[in-house]
């Protein structure tokens, strides 16, 4: 056999191999979509308010495979378990308010887009803006009448600038300001020095009252807790090594996740900060937590926290802000958590 | 196997123009990089996507681990380069740098932590690394001078054509299967594999072989030395190349440019690298003939002229369609006009025995100052803005070319050895 024969019978083989697996992982894939949920699940009604219940209702990432994966689902805090009301909506990441939600998305095809948008109370689309790479993060302001919303970079090829962050704050209308605010015309400061090197990056915004938010600052694989002013357009670092901050409702406390010395990178911890005095409190959290940590109330932080048993499935957890207790699993296949209270 | 077209007819000087004059080992050469192109790159497409929706990672975290092992490549290649020209088996030194990246592949089917992928990828950046100056110097010893250029084009070319194939695969791949990220991965391990057994079996160990004999040049190779580099023709190209290269900033930074001032640009702005390598892929063989004929220097150059003017269309104020449109066309003109053309230029002035060396000189230095190039850039950017910093580096590019072209000058003609 000459050596054209062989790499013809080796093109072969392995193309055989390469479509034998991807048609077994299509077959897979169809019958669980064919399937039903793995948990219980209900279609909203059209018209109805998420949240229009009398206690605090949960808004997430459906991630339980079968029908209804990846749409956006809901349920009463007190029963998290239950039958889950599931939107007509795909979301990787959303954030909820009473009267409004914002979804950053993944529209695949061919050319796969980014995109953010805006719902009012009934899933009617409002607006839109493109992102510039994968859905990171998103928050609105306790008032609603601010959202920010974070994306990874990710249009080129791997090796050209290296991953950053694009994080935009815009204001529901009738709201300031009138156009969508980019945090990287921001002046930021670390200690009194200004930061002006090519890598810094922002993402993770939370909001306080008026025009001050937190934020995530980072330059030269340092990472800062920072606060942030609208009308100043100015960015100062409060804490170091503090990412993804999420602001408690009474607006006293910040949690956050945090690198612990020793800890292999891509490790993370989650940590909560009293303002007032500056003390830090890890919580008693062994696994890593890669996620914008959201208050449950005054005294409890919920987090996603991916399965290891299901690629893209997720559980979300809650753990006492004191320390005191361990987490414990509140939503499982549920991913974004948004906690709604009436 | 040492078929050669170049071996047909007796003389390489003058032959018809237009004929296939292109040796099949370039084309088998080019095949294996479109298929290792497509494995790769499918899997760079993706891996955003699948560190934050199966892994649940922040890429930023890896962005930070990732730049540590740029200089890593950079060592890697000029080793590459040197054990080619030392051994003077540059194809095994090419079969082991695609070998290890094959090897890396099949690390993402068994990967599930952070620093797996973050290993994973570094071996691939080093088998990359090992490749890339073997394998140029075996296309130019498989072609004849005055072709070098045109040779470089095709391989370019087909390169770039698995560059623009491998995202789309990967995402139609997700269109099916949104959770197929597997699939992906076998897809690419599976390029990998038929990409190694094409240049292991295909290609000959000896491509030396099929430079006519007719050219004059003493059968016997002058031994490897590293003061190759210090050659003074190779030394010019080294030095035009760097100084070129202190003003070429990454793309990213250009498409982010015309992201922030058009909607159309906000939207397919995970795209806008296909258009570029689609010009770039169209443009490689036209413009690698143009560098064999009007001289390679002048196209390089040139090249470098059409990047000012894409730095001059991202800095416009107009938040239209065209100027994006027209950017891209100037970036892909810039690549067709650069990448295999410096190749080719440092294939021609490096000295006997000491091709691969030479190339990976240059690929070095080129990689080094685009490094600090961008470092710089962005400085700018955040310091003075977008629009400043592009007609900065414009201005600052415009005023090198002249120099570079009076450097090149007196060694312009090619086929000079």
């Amino acid at each position: 056999m000459n050596r054209r024969a062989i790499v013809a019978v080796c093109a072969a083989a392995i193309l055989v191999a390469v479509a034998a697996y991807a048609a077994t992982e299509y077959l897979g894939y169809r019958a669980r979509q064919a399937a039903p949920s793995e948990v219980d699940t209900i279609a909203a009604e059209p018209g109805a308010e998420v949240g229009a219940g009398d206690g605090a209702t949960i808004v997430f990432r459906n991630t339980a495979q079968g029908a209804g994966y990846g749409q956006v689902a809901s349920v009463p805090l007190g029963d998290p378990a239950g039958v889950r009301t599931l939107a007509p909506v795909a979301c990787d990441r959303i954030d909820s308010t009473g009267s409004a939600r914002l979804c950053l998305s993944i529209d695949r095809g061919v050319v796969t887009t980014f995109t953010a948008t805006l719902y009012d109370g009934q899933w009617r689309p409002q607006q839109s803006w493109p992102l510039p790479g994968v859905p990171s993060r998103t928050r609105f302001s306790g008032d609603g009448a601010l959202v920010a919303f974070s994306a990874f970079i990710t249009g080129e090829s791997y090796a050209t600038v290296g991953f950053s962050i694009a994080t935009t704050i815009v204001a529901l209308p009738g709201a300031a300001p009138a156009e969508a605010v980019n945090l990287e015309d921001f002046a930021f400061s670390v200690g009194g020095q200004p930061v002006t090197s090519a890598d810094r990056n922002f993402w993770g915004v939370t909001f306080a009252a008026g025009d001050t938010f937190y934020a995530t600052g980072a330059s030269a694989g340092r990472t800062w807790l920072v606060r942030g002013d609208l009308k100043t357009r100015t960015l100062v670092a409060i804490r170091e090594n503090a990412e993804c901050p999420s602001l408690s409702p009474d607006g006293t406390t910040v949690a956050y996740k945090t690198r612990i010395e020793g800890t292999p990178p891509g490790q993370w911890s989650i940590a909560v900060l009293e303002l007032a005095t500056g003390r830090q409190t890890v919580l008693p959290e062994q696994r890593s937590v890669d996620d914008q940590l959201e208050w449950l109330d005054d005294s409890t932080v919920l987090y996603g926290l991916p399965r290891t048993d299901a690629a893209g499935d997720s559980d979300v957890w809650s753990v006492a802000a004191n320390g005191t207790q361990a987490p414990v699993l509140l939503i499982e296949h549920a991913w974004s958590p948004a906690v709604l209270w009436p | 196997m040492y078929i050669s077209f170049a071996d047909r007819g007796g003389s390489p000087r003058r032959r018809g123009a237009g004929a296939t004059r292109v040796s099949s080992v370039v084309v088998t050469l080019g095949v294996v990089s479109l298929l290792t192109d497509i494995s790769s790159e499918s899997v760079a497409a993706i891996l955003p996507l699948y560190l934050t929706t199966v892994i649940g990672l922040s890429p930023i975290a890896y962005g930070v681990i990732d730049g540590l092992y740029q200089g890593v490549s950079a060592i890697v290649r000029i080793f590459g380069g040197w054990a080619a020209d030392r051994t003077e088996r540059p194809k095994w030194v090419a079969v082991f740098g695609y070998g290890i990246s094959a090897l890396a592949r099949i690390g993402f089917l068994l990967a599930t932590g952070f620093s797996a992928i973050v290993a994973i990828v570094t071996v691939d950046r080093l088998g990359k690394g090992l490749r890339t100056a073997p394998r140029d110097a075996m296309i130019t010893a498989a072609s004849v001078p005055e072709n070098l250029g045109r040779s470089f084009g095709v391989h370019r070319m087909l390169d770039t054509v698995g560059a623009a194939v491998g995202p789309l695969l990967a995402f139609l791949i997700l269109l099916v299967l949104p959770t197929g990220f597997t699939t992906v991965f076998v897809l690419s391990l599976g390029c990998a594999l038929l990409g190694l057994v094409v240049l292991g079996l295909l290609v000959p160990g000896r491509t030396g072989a099929a430079v006519p004999p007719a050219v004059g040049t003493t059968p016997v190779r002058p031994a490897f030395s590293w003061r190759a580099l210090a050659d003074p023709g190779l030394r010019r190209v080294l030095v035009v190349a760097g100084l070129c290269g202190l003003f070429t900033v990454g793309d990213g930074f250009v498409y982010l440019a015309l992201q922030a001032r058009t909607d159309f640009a906000a939207t397919w702005f995970p795209l806008l690298y296909v258009g570029t390598n689609v010009v770039f892929l169209a443009l490689a063989i036209p413009l690698g003939r143009l560098a064999d004929r009007w001289g390679r220097a002048r196209v390089f150059v040139a090249g470098h002229a059409a990047l000012v003017a894409a730095y001059l269309c991202a800095a416009v104020p107009i938040g239209t369609l065209l100027p994006t449109l027209v950017c891209l066309v100037l970036l892909g003109v810039f690549y067709a006009a650069t990448d295999g053309v410096l190749a080719a230029l440092a294939a021609q002035f490096a000295p006997a025995g000491s091709t691969a060396t030479g190339l990976a000189g240059a690929q070095t230095v080129v990689a080094l100052a685009r490094f600090l190039a961008s470092t710089v850039f962005g400085v700018l950017w955040y310091s003075v803005g977008s629009t400043v910093a592009l007609l900065g580096f414009a201005a600052a590019l415009l005023l090198m070319l002249p120099v570079a072209a009076f450097l090149l000058r007196t060694r312009s003609s090619p086929g000079h050895r």
